[in-house]
């Protein structure tokens, strides 16, 4: 009992240093949902739901735009679609689980928990992997309350933060944190480097393509270079 | 869009991003997933979180600008320089966040 209650306990510990990252983030989402004219309970539903911030902005700006909900709908899962492949990489982690721990499970999914879960059961020891699902808990639970509290913050806040403060910044800079430990061999740099290129370079493409584009030409360049020039570390 | 509409919409969202997350943990006793896809997902992170920093400081107004007046591209990079040695949200925010603010009282003045 009493590793079960370490593990979720270690699994939000592991999350705790991303939050000051996050919270800006979730209060920026709260306050676009009323900019946007969300009301409170609205803007409260979006992101306890949703729970995943780019997307959310994304979907703002086109119900603000007058897109319809089909665009709107489609341009959320092309942004979401790295929770399919985060989803396939923890799906013989948590197998040995029953649907009724499954289901509430995989709505914790974000990269953040992500991040933190798969180098536990990758590199962690059977104790680590044993209790996994737990440690995976602790850090969801943890990221979607101080989502929800952030978002409730942004909400209270309104239209009041003057622009100038150029809050949204934040966002680039939380991901460019979860990038680096990405970058652990050659072909990994390789891909993130095609992927920020391409990405930038599609920023045009209708219903927020850029970001797949840029993921999936990433992706491949990553394989291309593992088969070429194998995985040296960078360092 | 209507108040029902708008209800609809942000179920519907929600709803599509719990199957996305839900999908291979739920399917995988009947669909394995390929080898070459396990392989491609360990690029799925560098890749992912690159497309959604490079637009992010690369691009000012629209347009891509390589030049020193993209601030954001400026504090990006020195952001980038203490993420790369330091891995710490909090400082990386707090540095990246104070050049902005920095740069910009700087070209305001």
């Amino acid at each position: 009992m009493a590793t079960r209650r370490e593990a979720f306990g270690a699994g939000a510990a592991a999350v705790v240093p991303m939050l000051p990252g996050i919270a800006p983030f979730g209060v920026i989402a709260g306050l676009t949902a009323i900019a946007t004219g969300l009301t409170t309970v609205q803007a409260m539903v979006l992101s306890g739901l949703v729970f995943a911030g780019a997307s959310q902005l994304a979907m703002l700006q086109l119900v603000a735009e007058g897109a319809i909900p089909a665009v709107i709908l489609l341009t959320v899962i092309t942004i979401n679609l790295r929770f399919a492949m985060y989803s396939a990489s923890l799906a013989p982690h948590f197998q040995h689980l029953g649907r009724r721990w499954r289901l509430p499970l995989a709505a914790l999914l974000v990269d953040q928990n992500y991040a933190t879960t798969i180098q536990r059961y990758l590199h962690g020891g059977d104790a680590a992997r044993r209790h996994g699902h737990w440690f995976y808990l602790g850090g969801g639970v943890t990221l979607w309350l101080t989502w929800q509290t952030a978002t409730a913050v942004g909400v209270f806040m309104g239209t009041g933060v003057p622009r100038e403060w150029s809050l949204d910044f934040a966002i680039p800079l939380v991901f460019l944190v979860l990038l680096v430990p990405a970058l652990s061999d050659r072909a990994h740099v390789v891909a993130a480097l095609t992927g920020g290129l391409v990405a930038t370079l599609a920023t045009d493409l209708p219903l927020h393509l850029g970001i797949v584009a840029g993921a999936a030409s990433g992706i491949a360049a990553g394989l291309l270079a593992e088969a070429r020039h194998g995985t040296d570390a960078v360092r | 869009m209507s108040e029902a509409a708008l209800w609809w919409t942000i179920i519907g969202a929600g709803l599509c991003t719990w199957l996305l997350r839900l999908s291979f943990i739920e399917t995988w006793q009947w669909i394995p997933v390929p080898a070459l896809l396990h392989r491609a997902l360990r690029y799925v992170p560098a890749a992912v979180m690159a497309a959604l920093v490079a637009p992010a400081l690369l691009r000012s107004g629209g347009a891509i600008d390589l030049s020193p007046d993209n601030l954001r591209l400026a504090a990006g990079l020195v952001a980038a320089v203490v993420a790369w040695f330091s891995r710490n949200v909090l400082l990386t925010l707090a540095v990246g966040m104070g050049s902005l603010w920095f740069l910009q009282a700087l070209t305001a003045g």
